[in-house]
């Protein structure tokens, strides 16, 4: 679909927020009272947040739940049952505020969950899902969208991009058929763009992503990843945060007869997710768990999934308890 | 809609062996005929095997696509869903979602000579393909096995190996380790390696399916390369934790090698292409 864009006045665009949650479940920005944004279903409009550089986690639940039950069962031994997830049941959801780092990120997971096998609960989700973007006009030292391929003002994943204008106005680039037919359900909230440029941050290209990659082909022994993980924690919390990390644990519950199985997010960063019954660990120190995310992110996905398994958001990097710059390792990755 | 990949087939416990100990097979029987018709797999692949309320387990399937109408697996009591797996009985209901990953290349070997050498627990991921091969005795020429364990009641298969032991078309030699022998005891007495120097098959034509703990294979190798064995015609079948077996989930990869999706089954030529992570 070709883009068209058009002007979004400030006042008209709380009108859309009210006409797009008064039909469908709308999943936006809220700040807290410390300050730190997560993202809440269905906030009133005046506590959206949209002056904020990243939310604490990244909006990946919204498609891949935390945790996901994947069927329900009752155990009686000789007869016992499956239930299944009723998919259509899942509501249709807009995403509102999401930045592009965020919104690039869902077809990351794409490449991940439908690879080859289609993984219908992850398919359900997008189906159901409509994406309002909205542009950086703000960024800081962590953020690190421009080296791996993204930009602030970057369209991918949004089926609406809303960019701010000096004057707190917004144009707002219509992107999908989805996009597409919000505009056509509130015509009169659109008005002719005007010429301005819209208000974009800045942010400084770091490293080159080809040349991490290439470089990564033949590092798998380099000292490199005991020096730079000797201070992980191995505490998970980057995979958490992260956008586009998919990793996942399934796990029964029960209660009586009654019970579930369901996936759960996991993360590479711990001993436990690769360690045989046996005792046995293919990754045994934690400087073989570092070198399996970069590893993953950056040489393994772009071979098998073709895709970059990062989009710069700089999670991982502002989360971790023990100051981890993963930009500034990929940067010393690049000229290794 | 479509399927729900991570739902397993429900399967009834037909059948129990008690291999050893702590070693148990099952065999398994669709419990809807829709399934079971549906239903194929190749030698080498593996399945999810659940206990519902415990969790799931990763096991090759240990019966041969030639035998039609069930499956089999073969596990020891070693974590939590095993043991819970130990704990049925005939008639109980277990969960079984595959067959994933690849096969062992047996329309390649045809005319050839087969070298199975298993040791341990490993003797049921081989089992597969030793009764697949077997059942189509004709397309192959000797089938020799070599299987050793550490103790004589540390066998699995005991009737099976008897009836190999008793066709004059297969050549099977067992061992066990020193002081695992019992009075009774006929077969060599010594750790797999050193048994397989001696009886020193002829790597002509030949190809070796090896399977067995690391140590085995690590002291196995140098035997299969003096006797001649090139790196492609050794085959084994790789082992790592697995939830989805499908290549989402991220724990089995050998670096970009997903085990659920390229593997299991390896020849030692890609083996030794594969960082050391498994």
């Amino acid at each position: 679909m070709e883009t068209t864009r058009k002007l979004i006045r400030k006042q008209s665009l709380e009108k859309l927020y009210a006409h797009l949650s008064g039909s469908r479940k709308i999943y936006a920005p809220v700040t807290a009272a410390n300050k730190q944004v997560d993202y809440k279903y269905n906030p009133p409009y005046a506590e959206v947040a949209s002056d904020h550089i990243r939310s604490t986690l990244s909006v990946k639940n919204i498609v891949f739940p935390k945790v996901e039950n994947l069927f329900l069962f009752t155990n009686n031994r000789t007869e016992s049952t499956i239930t299944d997830i009723e998919l259509f049941k899942i509501p249709e959801v807009v995403l509102w505020g999401a930045h592009p780092c965020d919104t690039a990120a869902f077809d990351v997971l794409r490449s991940i969950f439908c690879w080859d096998t289609k993984d219908e609960f992850f398919s359900q989700r997008v189906e159901k899902l409509t994406v309002i973007g909205f542009a950086c006009h703000k960024s800081d030292d962590y953020c690190f969208c421009t080296s791996t391929g993204l930009s602030p003002d970057s369209s991918k994943g949004s089926d609406i991009l809303l960019s701010r204008l000096q004057n707190g106005d917004y144009v707002a680039d219509i992107i999908t058929e989805k996009g597409n037919a919000i505009l056509d359900s509130c015509p009169g909230l659109f008005e002719a763009a005007p010429d301005e440029k819209p208000v974009i941050t800045e942010v400084k290209v770091k490293f080159s992503h080809e040349q991490v990659t290439a470089k990564l082909a033949n590092a798998f022994e380099h000292p490199f990843w005991i020096e730079n993980s000797l201070r992980c924690i191995g505490c998970g919390a980057c995979a958490y945060v992260c956008p586009t990390c998919a990793c996942f644990d399934i796990q029964d519950e029960t209660k009586g007869k009654n019970g579930k199985r369901y996936r759960s997010w996991d993360s590479c960063g711990f001993g436990l997710f690769t360690l045989h019954t046996s005792g046995h660990n293919p990754r045994q120190v934690q400087s073989q768990r570092w070198r399996q995310r970069i590893m993953h992110k950056f040489s393994y996905m772009p071979d098998r999934n073709e895709s970059l398994g990062c989009v710069g958001c700089g999670r991982c990097s502002s989360g971790c308890p023990v100051d981890m710059n993963i930009s500034e390792q990929l940067e010393a990755l690049q000229n290794i | 809609m479509s399927e729900n990949i991570y739902k397993p087939y429900l399967m009834e416990i037909v059948n129990i062996v008690e291999e050893t100990p702590d070693v148990r097979t099952f065999r398994l029987k669709f419990k809807n005929n829709e399934e079971a018709e549906k239903f194929s797999f190749k030698a080498g692949q593996f399945g999810e095997y659940s206990v519902f309320g415990e969790g799931e387990s990763t096991f090759c399937v240990a019966s041969s696509p030639t035998r039609k109408g069930y499956i089999e697996c073969t596990f020891r009591k070693a974590g939590r869903v095993t043991n819970s797996l130990a704990n049925l009985e005939i008639g109980d209901t277990v969960g079984f979602r595959g067959p994933y990953g690849n096969t062992f290349p047996i329309e390649e070997w045809e005319g050839k000579n087969l070298l199975y050498i298993a040791g341990g627990i490993a003797l049921p991921p081989m089992r597969c393909v030793i009764w697949n091969t077997i059942d189509l005795r004709e397309k192959y020429k000797d089938i020799t096995i070599v299987y050793g364990a550490r103790t004589v009641s540390d066998l699995v298969y005991k009737d099976e190996l008897k009836e190999w032991e008793d066709r004059p078309d297969i050549k099977l030699i067992t061992t066990v380790d020193p002081g695992g022998q019992t009075p009774e005891w006929r077969g060599e007495i010594g750790f797999v390696p050193m048994v397989l120097e001696k009886v020193a098959p002829s790597s002509d034509n030949t190809v070796a399916i090896l399977c067995g703990p690391p140590v085995m294979i690590k002291f196995t190798m140098p035997v299969l390369k003096k006797l001649g064995f090139k790196d492609k015609d050794i085959y084994t079948t790789l082992e790592n934790r697995m939830k989805c077996g499908f290549g989402k989930c991220g724990r089995c990869n050998v670096g970009k090698v997903f085990v659920c999706k390229d593997g299991p089954v390896f020849s030692y030529e890609q083996i030794l292409e594969l960082p050391e992570e498994y």
